[in-house]
């Protein structure tokens, strides 16, 4: 099936696809495998379990969250391309890309901007544009063992809050988050090199 | 520390004991012979003699020849076992020096004491008992507990740094201590450019048993291990064909072409045919314990055996029986496991620890005993060259490979990896048993004294110096301040993030490959080779029950009743900087006590946590229990999401569902979230496993649904 790699006309919309998200043809074709291979009764879509049956994905603490960000607004499906458009964002940044980039059109999904908005919308679950303390908590003790008590995990919270937040409305708003990522390098930290 | 040092007293005292009373046998046996060898004088002597001996012999007899050789054995197992409780009560030791470092001290010790009481030189290794018993379980070892996932993304790499840098490193060894030998000052002119090439390629091998047992101490990541590890297990392959291969020119009065090209020819023979003689002593070990249900007492036996077997059989033909071990236990485990019991599982995997563990120690005590004796000829500036040499060739070649990995991988290896790489080069006991195979020629003694020295330098050393050169080399890139709490927390969720991710993307390299491969297992091997498909089910619910009401208990358990003097101090302060627009200036306790506790608490991601550990068993390590205990945190969520599978499956396969008892619905859905949890080690590589099971669980038709939903249906 891999053999000859010029398949394109196999994946359906390819074109269109490769054009939003900016994969290069053996990536795309790669991910098709990828997601034919996650799609057990080749059904064509992937449901919530096909996700969950990756067996590290289970034993990560955000598994939960990250499958979820495959399923926007509710849906229980997603297609092949809503799938590779979630893993554009974690496509390596091309620095020549960035510079030849037609300003007008709409910001590569791979772009420091849109990879943390990524980022934001995995913490912000009700989608109203902040990180509420009780959204942090939540996070918080996702990622934490069960040693730790909840007056300290709300103290942890309290802080993380307080340190990012600038305009004290007791919330992290999207500006605030970017701005207490400056020093982290987003694009190497959210970029998988094989997704080139 | 008092009561360490009582130990190894001890044991000292006990080794002295035991050394008298093999002289003392030895001189009784002198003494009947010598007896009997007198003519008539004899025969007068020995009825008087004889009468007081037989007297005696009544009452007390010593016949220490009798048992001679299997006392001897044991107590050297018992000085090995001991000398290790020692350091481990002790508990300051091995974070300094390295626990080879002092097991060669206390072989040195001995060594030195038989020495000065038998007044001739202590038993050396014999190279056919090291490469006979003792190496074979610290391999199997190695090899069964590899993790397969990133050895097979890292194969590449590690096979580079295997056999050309093994070369590489021979061959510059070996020409450039021949250049030193043509300096007339160092009297070295008789030592030809063959024995030098041999020396170097004997000299150039790394150890698995001294790399592994030095990496404990210090943290490296799981890429890193798994390169060094890799790559000192495959060099075998190499070393061996080069050793052979001088050996036999040694003895060739010329040399053609011709026999460089089966040299080269050789070289792939011995590492394929290797592979080949592993894999089907794996298949006939899984075979075979398809059929063990009813004798489950002997299952362990069979791996053991059959490994041993692999080991063996490619010895005799000249193959490498490290390849064949490690590919045997590798390709034998997946099926073994889930063709025995659970008890058997566990046996098996402590038995391997425990031979491995004393093997390991036997080997460093050896070394330090052979050491003392008559066997060195001290020629100090050819030892200080081969030292030299030998770090300079080694950190030549990581730079050398390192450029050309970095150009067409995707993972890069760093600066900090690679001189762990080449610092880690630790060579050990297989260098020294091949130079004791060395056969008598002038100058061989000038080569175990070099041999010995490197050894030493190289475990000694290396091995106590990596640990602080590590730390430094962080610390010198973390000089920047220590990161807030917001960002060490989103830092983390990066990382996890970043994991997650890249498991959906299916971030194996050789992909299609490993498709292929799980393809042929799903439709051929597991048929032949399981027992059944549903066997694992039965071992996996009983985990997960006992997971789920255990952990369930101590969960909630632990929530509550954790009361640290933190958290009460952490009270006071929140509510004493109840508004969020007070200053930021808290207080220094307050930041310590968040830090810690996060440091301490935030789960690990994957890559961080190393993936091999000696001493204990994948299950009982720290990120099983994490995984553990997220699994179980999911399980509400996953199985909400269970319930919402799609109604055209449920209709179809309706039929089917009504056949199966309720245990089997359990379990399937169980299986759905442990994947592979025969071992708990699993959880973590168990990807290929666990889209293994699957598709074998979908052919048998069942389907996955709710518990309620299940039952509803059945009263339907």
């Amino acid at each position: 099936m891999g053999s000859s790699g010029s398949h394109a006309t196999v994946i359906p919309d390819g074109d269109s696809i490769r054009r939003e998200t900016g994969f290069s043809q053996a990536s795309l074709l790669r991910l098709y495998h990828r997601f034919r291979a996650l799609d057990r009764n080749k059904k064509g879509y992937l449901s919530r379990m096909d996700l969950q049956q990756i067996g590290a994905l289970a034993v990560n603490p955000l598994g939960d969250r990250i499958i979820d960000s495959f399923f926007p607004d509710g849906s229980q499906r997603v297609d092949f391309s809503g799938f590779v458009r979630v893993l554009a964002h974690f496509r390596p940044v091309d620095e020549e890309e960035a510079g030849i980039r037609d300003p007008k059109q709409p910001e590569p999904l791979n772009s420091r901007m849109n990879k943390l908005r990524f980022a934001f919308q995995l913490y912000d679950l009700d989608r109203d544009g902040k990180i509420s303390r009780h959204e942090m908590l939540q996070v918080l003790r996702l990622m934490v063992g069960v040693q730790v008590t909840e007056e300290q995990l709300e103290s942890i919270a309290d802080r993380t809050v307080q340190e990012a937040d600038e305009d004290g409305d007791g919330a992290v708003s999207f500006l605030e988050f970017t701005k207490s990522l400056e020093k982290m390098n987003i694009e190497q930290k959210m970029s998988i090199r094989i997704l080139k | 520390m008092a009561s360490g040092l009582g130990l190894l007293l001890l044991l000292l005292l006990g080794q002295f004991c035991f050394q008298l009373l093999g002289t003392s046998g030895d001189s009784l046996q002198h003494h009947r012979s010598l007896q009997k060898d007198n003519g008539s004088w004899g025969l007068e002597e020995t009825p008087e003699n004889g009468s007081m001996v037989s007297a005696h012999a009544l009452l007390f007899s010593l016949d220490y020849q009798h048992v001679q050789i299997p006392f001897e054995i044991t107590l050297w197992i018992m000085l090995a076992s001991l000398a290790k409780i020692g350091f481990h009560l002790y508990n300051k030791m091995p974070t300094v020096v390295p626990e080879s470092c002092l097991l060669i001290f206390v072989g040195l010790i001995m060594g030195g004491l038989i020495y000065s009481l038998n007044d001739k030189s202590p038993p050396v290794m014999d190279s056919d008992i090291f490469f006979l018993y003792l190496l074979p379980p610290i391999v199997l070892e190695a090899g069964y507990f590899m993790p397969s996932r990133p050895f097979f993304e890292n194969i590449g790499t590690i096979l580079l740094y295997a056999v050309v840098g093994t070369m590489w490193n021979a061959f510059g060894i070996g020409l450039s201590l021949y250049g030193i030998c043509q300096v007339k000052y160092f009297n070295l002119q008789d030592v030809s450019l063959l024995h030098n090439l041999w020396f170097g390629s004997l000299i150039a091998a790394v150890d698995p048993v001294a790399v592994l047992s030095v990496f404990e101490e210090i943290h490296v990541n799981e890429k890193l291990h798994i390169l060094v590890f890799g790559e000192s297990l495959l060099n075998d392959a190499v070393t061996v064909v080069l050793y052979k291969l001088f050996k036999s020119f040694c003895e060739m009065p010329s040399i053609k072409l011709v026999d460089i090209l089966a040299a080269i020819g050789k070289f792939f023979l011995v590492g394929i045919g290797g592979i080949f003689i592993g894999l089907l002593f794996g298949v006939f070990a899984a075979f075979t314990t398809r059929f063990t249900k009813t004798i489950r007492v002997i299952e362990p036996l069979f791996v053991f055996l059959y490994s041993y077997l692999s080991y063996l059989t490619a010895e005799l033909f000249h193959l490498s029986g490290i390849v064949a071990i490690i590919t045997c236990a590798m390709s034998m485990k997946r099926y073994v496991e889930a063709n025995i019991s659970q008890k058997s599982h566990t046996t098996i995997k402590y038995f391997m620890k425990m031979w491995s563990s004393v093997s390991d120690t036997l080997i460093f005590i050896f070394l330090g005993v052979s050491t003392i004796g008559n066997n060195h000829e001290w020629n100090w500036p050819y030892i200080c060259f081969t030292i030299i040499f030998c770090l300079i060739w080694r950190a030549l070649g990581v730079l050398v490979l390192t450029f050309f990995v970095n150009k067409c991988h995707v993972n890069t290896v760093t600066r900090k990896d690679q001189f762990i790489i080449a610092y880690g080069g630790l060579r050990g006991a297989i260098c020294f048993s091949l130079v004791f195979l060395l056969p008598e020629f002038s100058r061989k003694k000038l080569f175990i004294a070099a041999t010995t020295v490197v050894i030493l330098f190289t475990v000694f050393v290396q091995g106590m110096t990596i640990r602080p050169l590590v730390d430094l080399l962080d610390v010198t890139r973390r000089r920047e301040t220590s990161p807030t709490v917001s960002e060490q927390i989103l830092i983390r969720f990066f990382d996890h993030l970043l994991a997650g991710i890249e498991d959906i993307s299916g971030h194996w390299g050789q992909y299609y490959w490993k498709d292929k491969l799980e393809y042929f297992n799903s439709r051929y091997l597991q048929k032949i080779l399981l027992r059944e498909y549903d066997q694992p089910k039965s071992s996996i619910v009983l985990l997960y029950e006992k997971l789920e009401r255990k952990h369930a208990i101590e969960l909630a358990e632990a929530g509550q009743l954790i009361h640290t003097p933190s958290s009460t101090s952490l009270l006071r302060s929140r509510e004493t900087a109840v508004s969020i627009q007070s200053p930021a200036s808290t207080n220094r306790d307050i930041m310590d006590n968040i830090q810690e506790i996060l440091t301490t608490n935030l789960y690990k991601i994957r890559r961080v946590a190393p993936a091999y550990n000696r001493y204990t068993l994948p299950g009982e390590m720290g990120t099983a229990e994490q995984a553990k205990e997220i699994l179980i945190r999911r399980h509400k969520s996953l199985r909400l999401s269970f319930s919402q599978s799609d109604s055209d499956q449920s209709q179809k396969k309706h039929i089917y569902s009504s056949s199966h008892g309720d245990s089997e619905i359990k379990t399937i859905r169980c299986q759905s979230l442990t994947g592979d949890s025969l071992a708990p080690s699993g959880v973590k590589y168990s990807r290929s496993k666990s889209e293994c099971y699957i598709p074998s669980l979908k052919a048998s038709g069942v389907e996955w649904m709710n518990e309620d939903e299940r039952d509803k249906d059945q009263i339907l």
